[in-house]
């Protein structure tokens, strides 16, 4: 031991106690820490949500659950929604990265410009998000339980409501499907049959809360999932437009022109590149895999 | 009081390494990036679309591969879009290091292993004995 403290250090390889040791602004390295506390807790809810679905062992396919579109009524286009959402993210992410480097040439009205870009396609992400669980909220159809137990979905949205399981008219142009959010063959019945099991109904439920959803009758950890990463990521989105608004204004005043560097635009581009980041992950294991 | 928003190290500092072509060849960067991105979503949801989610091999295979492409595109926003991969090195694995070990045994212990557990042993025992 002795040899190594009689031994003298390069100061070019020292600390010298000026600065920061990872050569970075005390606001970023303080972003960086949060950002890991808070890619904990999303890791946190995923792996929350991979053991539940796999503990279950059956799950809703996702295709068959987000197959609506805005503006094509009854059309089954399965996760293709949901892809715009994620493109609209990572132009928005593209958009802010654009005004970082804009930023670091001082270059005021090109940041101006991205970061404005940045705002508009945050606020779309989060427009689509809310049609997203409003049609996830309302449902397509939802199902009937019968006598023995046994679940059947409808195959489109007849208007019923909950209250009226004793009074619904099936129609002609009615049927039951079994296993209509895929798990196990899904299969369409005939008008006769749908007849018979619809007059065994003694229950009927549409849409999705936190203790039931038609996705996956028995089981509220499906919509449960859903909202609380969704939310919770959709809330992240909130946040980061607010920020991002809030550095907007400042860059606008001229602030970071004062100040010589714009910083604050890195800063809050972290955050926002960290939201993109969770959606990738949220879009492969809720609606991919 | 001292302010902290102020950047004392010069090799730092923001004029150091910004100048115009530095911007060309960031831009670049970022437009490489872009596409990659894009065309990775697009694959992803293609290969969903085709490919039927059963229990077969060929699913488990396409599972991989989403999960390789996924990871492909965090890699990329992280280290192009964050400049993760342009900070130090003991910033970058003060970073990635720790989360990627404490991902590794959340994912065996947890995903793996006890929800194996709980669906073999607890739920289809209930199954069996109501």
């Amino acid at each position: 031991m002795s040899a190594h403290s009689s031994e003298t250090i390069s100061n070019s390889v020292l600390w010298g106690g000026d600065g920061s040791p990872f050569r970075i602004s005390y606001g970023k390295l303080m972003m960086w820490l949060f950002l890991i506390s808070d890619a904990l807790t999303f890791g946190g809810l995923l792996i929350a949500y991979g053991f539940e679905r796999h503990a279950i062992g059956s799950w809703p396919l996702a295709e068959k659950v987000f197959s609506a579109f805005p503006g094509t009524g009854t059309m089954k286009l399965p996760l293709i929604y949901v892809a715009l959402m994620t493109f609209i993210l990572i132009i928005s992410s593209v958009t802010m990265v654009l005004a970082v480097e804009a930023g670091h040439r001082l270059d005021k009205k090109k940041v101006k410009k991205w970061m404005i870009l940045t705002v508009i396609g945050g606020l779309f992400f989060l427009l689509s998000q809310v049609w997203e669980w409003s049609h996830f909220i309302h449902g397509s159809g939802g199902y009937i339980t019968t006598t023995t137990g046994e679940y059947y979905h409808f195959d489109k949205d007849y208007g019923f409501h909950e209250g009226d399981v004793a009074h619904m008219e099936f129609t002609n142009e009615m049927a039951l499907v079994q296993n209509k959010y895929g798990m196990g063959e899904s299969l369409t019945l005939s008008n006769e049959e749908s007849k018979k099991i619809f007059d065994q109904r003694v229950d009927f439920f549409h849409g999705a809360n936190l203790k039931r959803n038609e996705y996956h009758p028995g089981h509220p950890q499906y919509a449960n999932f859903f909202f609380f990463i969704t939310g919770f990521h959709g809330f992240h989105v909130f946040s980061g437009v607010v920020i991002n608004f809030l550095i907007l204004l400042q860059v606008m005043k001229g602030t970071y022109d004062k100040r010589g560097h714009f910083e604050m635009v890195e800063k809050s581009g972290l955050y926002w590149h960290f939201i993109d980041l969770v959606w990738v992950f949220v879009f492969t294991f809720f609606y991919l895999v | 009081m001292e302010r902290d928003d102020l950047i004392r190290d010069h090799e730092y500092s923001v004029a150091a390494n910004h100048d115009e072509a530095h911007g060309v060849a960031t831009r670049k960067s970022i437009t490489f990036v872009t596409i990659l991105l894009s065309v990775l979503t697009i694959v992803e949801v293609g290969i969903g679309w085709v490919i039927s989610r059963d229990h077969s091999t060929m699913w488990a295979m396409t599972k991989i591969a989403l999960i390789i492409m996924t990871l492909v595109k965090a890699r990329y926003i992280v280290m192009s879009f964050m400049h993760l991969g342009e900070e130090r090195k003991n910033l970058k694995k003060t970073i990635i290091i720790p989360y990627i070990f404490f991902m590794v045994y959340m994912i065996t212990l947890i995903i793996l292993l006890e929800s194996n557990y709980v669906n073999t042993v607890i739920l289809q025992q209930e199954l069996v004995t109501p």
